[in-house]
């Protein structure tokens, strides 16, 4: 097959850091190339360059036998090669129509272009109405309109970064359907996962990146999930030990959850209802945006909740705050690392004493005890593998991935009774991931309780005893893992709405 | 009082707060937070005082002010986009630079009487009885300020550059991935909001007084931030902001000529009042609309 862009040496260098050292893979005319790697492997850095938003240091592109330079994404957009964003690139207050326009180089007057969507929209089995506000959207249409966006332009090369994150298992059949015929019309694809299983049944070809080097490419259908996760690390890492033990007494439990939703574009929890024992781990999936932010708000105690909806080790806990209910050892970790769970320019032993300060007693007749503040930051570090120069580093200074460790660490090291945690893993490498996983299934096994509400379906398959799944702020009943599949799964997040009416002609 | 004069006057005690709203909407549509519309608006006053003393001609005062504050406004601009300066900080500051600019340049200016605009009657309208006299013999500048919010709405609702506009406001690193130079939309917003400031003062010095005094504008840009809030960002919200506002403070004056009995100093505070009032109301009712990066600095990473 002819080549349609061929990258030849491109080199990138941040201050401290080589993102990219002499990449070089050839993207042939219709096929899938998955570009893979774990976080901070260069996988961003390396499209931003073939997107135009970065200029390579050293290196050349040369697009279907033409020098390829693209100073900025309007270049790229003209040269045939279009991207659909990991952080999706849309405007939440305004329509659909509009965040198409904004993508387009010279987008058609208003009228026809809500045709044009109606009318690509329906050719690629992706349903979506013109006039509606992204805001109400969810993730999955969302990620439709970023797809028509780049469709309507006709793309020779079609990068995704990371489509399939925020998807339930219908939608993704429905996004590798899509993806299969624009193969077959001839679009290359240059497609960024690090979900091996996803790669193996989808792409021709893969690249792999280690710390910004291409160390292979190779054929993913030819080789193991497992070798291609080792091929990404670069060494073998462990997989969480299997749990066994009894399940003790109920230590959480919510009865008909009810809270209006906090915004314009919040969601409702409507009559969710669960139970924890000791020793358990209970999974909530869901696509997001269905009410995890939400259903951790009311555990944690950020939001009150009506009173007789939350009990805690039988205790009705609905009108306690945060600070109570950590007392009583209910504790939880938010999934939005900076501005949430850590504040941003304070030090790490400052977010240490943030959430530790009572039950660890770093606080003395209202002064902090700087020194066992210190001690108990840097426990966490060393427990939990954290990549930082100590204690004193400013929590925005860690990478996404080393940051989430010292969250999830500092929750953890504070010996909960009840953990509840949103997308304890979101942005972490392989192997911090499986440490921070087993480091919860640890937690349990001394008899805590934890809810881990999370995107990533294999993650939950993983570590939890039982799954229930949160649908537009409802709760399904949690069913035994045992005894669920992918597809019971996809049923119970029900996120599939509007996918009967899409088909797809191949 | 006549209903008749009564309407015509709010028109013109609206018009100084209209102008420096609607080009303030424009600056928060973009998402920047431009809290010196105070310094900018007195900044215009002397300069379109002085401008129209100097060459006779109300409307080459207008420009100069319009001019003027413009330029002034990019500083701000030039510190917040560029040097990353806090916004809140910065719009504060130019407000303070702007009172004491103004006092400085103006300080010949005082007891002098400036060349005011005629009164512009619109053919065949004006002799309309009632209508007419109410809405159709005013000066210039009105007509302006109405044709200002109309073309400011047409251009965000229907042109692809007011799109971008709307768009780098609402979220600014996805506007970024699309190419769109924030920066530079930012400081031509800013250089627009500057300009109807510049307007809205030199309404004030030209045809509301018309005379130099220090510190005449006397809290007019801070209404209209509060107006852009009351209106929740759209043009006909700021429309009616500041003719409501104009309203309260027509028939403040008004009632402190008829000689009611209320303290003075109460009457002069109730516009203010009624305001702040109307704004706890807006709040309450959560319905926002402020645009997602509102007053958020934008750094280019990578």
């Amino acid at each position: 097959m002819a080549t349609l862009l061929s990258i030849r040496g491109l080199t990138k260098a941040y201050p401290g850091v080589v993102a990219n050292d002499d990449v070089s893979f050839d993207i042939d005319k219709g096929e899938i190339h998955a570009l893979l790697g774990e976080n901070g492997a260069g996988k961003s850095t390396l499209v931003k360059m073939i997107f135009g938003l970065v200029k390579p240091d050293a290196g050349e592109m040369v697009l279907d036998g033409a020098a390829y330079t693209p100073g900025k994404p309007s270049d790229a957009r003209r040269a045939g090669v279009a991207m659909v964003f990991q952080h999706f690139s849309l405007f939440e207050a305004l329509d659909v129509a509009e965040n198409v326009a904004l993508g387009m180089e010279n987008p058609p007057k208003p009228r026809d272009l809500a045709r044009q969507i109606r009318e690509v929209s329906e050719t690629y089995g992706l349903p979506l109405d013109p006039t509606r506000t992204v805001g109400t959207l969810s993730a999955g249409e969302r990620q439709r309109v970023e797809i028509i966006r780049c469709l309507l332009q006709n793309p020779r090369l079609l990068i995704m970064d990371e489509p399939t994150s925020v998807l339930t298992p219908q939608e993704v059949e429905i996004l590798f359907k899509t993806l299969n015929k624009l193969r077959a019309e001839g679009t290359s694809i240059l497609y960024i996962s690090h979900k091996l299983e996803e790669i193996r049944a989808l792409c021709d070809t893969a690249s792999i990146l280690r710390r910004g080097k291409n160390v292979a490419t190779i054929v993913p259908r030819d080789v193991t999930a497992r070798q291609m996760a080792e091929l990404m690390v670069g060494a073998s890492f462990d997989t969480p030990a299997a749990r066994a033990g009894e399940k003790g007494e109920v230590l959480l439990r919510t009865d008909k959850l009810s809270l209006p939703a906090p915004g314009a574009f919040g969601t409702p929890l409507r009559e969710a209802s669960l139970e924890v024992r000791a020793g358990e781990v209970l999974g909530i999936g869901g696509v997001a945006g269905n009410g995890q932010d939400e259903l951790l708000m009311a555990l944690s105690g950020e939001r009150l909740a009506p009173a007789g909806s939350i009990f805690f080790k039988g205790r009705d806990v609905s009108r306690t705050g945060p600070i109570g209910r950590r007392d009583a050892g209910l504790l939880s970790g938010p999934e939005e690392r900076l501005g949430h769970a850590a504040a941003p320019n304070m030090s790490l032993t400052e977010n240490a004493v943030l959430t530790g300060a009572r039950r660890e007693g770093l606080v003395r007749g209202g002064f902090i005890d700087w020194g066992k503040s210190k001690g108990f930051a840097e426990k966490v570090i060393e427990r939990f593998d954290v990549r930082t120069p100590g204690p004193g580093t400013a929590a925005r200074a860690l990478s996404g991935g080393n940051l989430q460790k010292f969250v999830v660490g500092r929750e953890i090291l504070q010996n909960p009774d009840v953990f509840i945690v949103n997308q304890p893993t979101w942005g972490v490498d392989a192997a911090a991931a499986a440490a921070i996983r087993q480091a919860l299934l640890d937690l349990a096994a001394q008899g805590a309780a934890i809810v881990v509400i999370s995107q990533d379906l294999d993650e939950l398959m993983e570590i939890s005893d039982r799954f229930a799944a949160l649908n537009e702020g409802r709760l399904s009943p949690a069913r035994a893992v045992s005894e669920l599949d992918i597809e019971k799964i996809g049923l119970m997040m029900g996120g599939a709405h509007d996918m009967e009416v899409a088909h797809v002609d191949s | 009082m006549d209903p008749v004069l009564l309407v015509a006057s709010i028109m013109v005690s609206a018009t100084p707060i209209l102008l420096a709203a609607i080009g303030e909407m424009v600056v928060e549509k973009a998402g920047v937070l431009n809290l010196g519309v105070e310094g900018m608006m007195i900044t215009g006053a002397v300069i379109g005082f002085a401008a129209a003393v100097g060459t006779g001609s109300p409307v080459l005062g207008f420009a100069a002010a319009a001019l003027g504050a413009a330029v002034l406004s990019l500083t701000f601009g030039f510190l917040t986009q560029y040097l990353l300066s806090n916004q809140v900080a910065t719009g504060l500051g130019l407000t303070l630079v702007g009172l004491g600019l103004s006092a400085l340049v103006g300080a010949g200016f005082e007891g002098v009487r400036a060349p005011g605009p005629g009164k512009l009657w619109i053919p065949g309208l004006a002799e309309i009885p009632v209508i007419g006299p109410m809405f159709f013999r005013h000066d210039f500048m009105v007509y302006v300020s109405l044709l200002l919010v109309a073309g400011v709405w047409a251009f965000l609702k229907f042109t692809r550059a007011g799109l971008i506009l709307r768009a780098v406001g609402e979220d600014h690193e996805s506007a970024h991935a699309l190419g769109y130079k924030v920066v530079r939309v930012r400081m031509a917003a800013i250089f627009f909001g500057g300009a109807c400031a510049g307007l809205g003062g030199a309404y004030v010095s030209l045809v509301r007084v018309p005379q130099w005094t220090e510190g005449m504008t006397a809290g007019a840009g801070w209404i209209a931030l509060a107006i852009v809030v009351f209106a929740s960002w759209r043009p006909f919200g700021v429309l009616i902001g500041a003719y409501l506002f104009g309203g309260v403070t027509v028939l403040q004056l008004n009632l402190q000529a008829a000689g009611a009995n209320v303290p003075v100093e109460l009457l002069s505070m109730s516009p203010y009042l009624i305001t702040i009032l109307v704004l706890v109301v807006i709040s309450a009712r959560g319905v926002h609309g402020a645009p997602g990066s509102l007053g958020r600095s934008f750094h280019a990473s990578a």
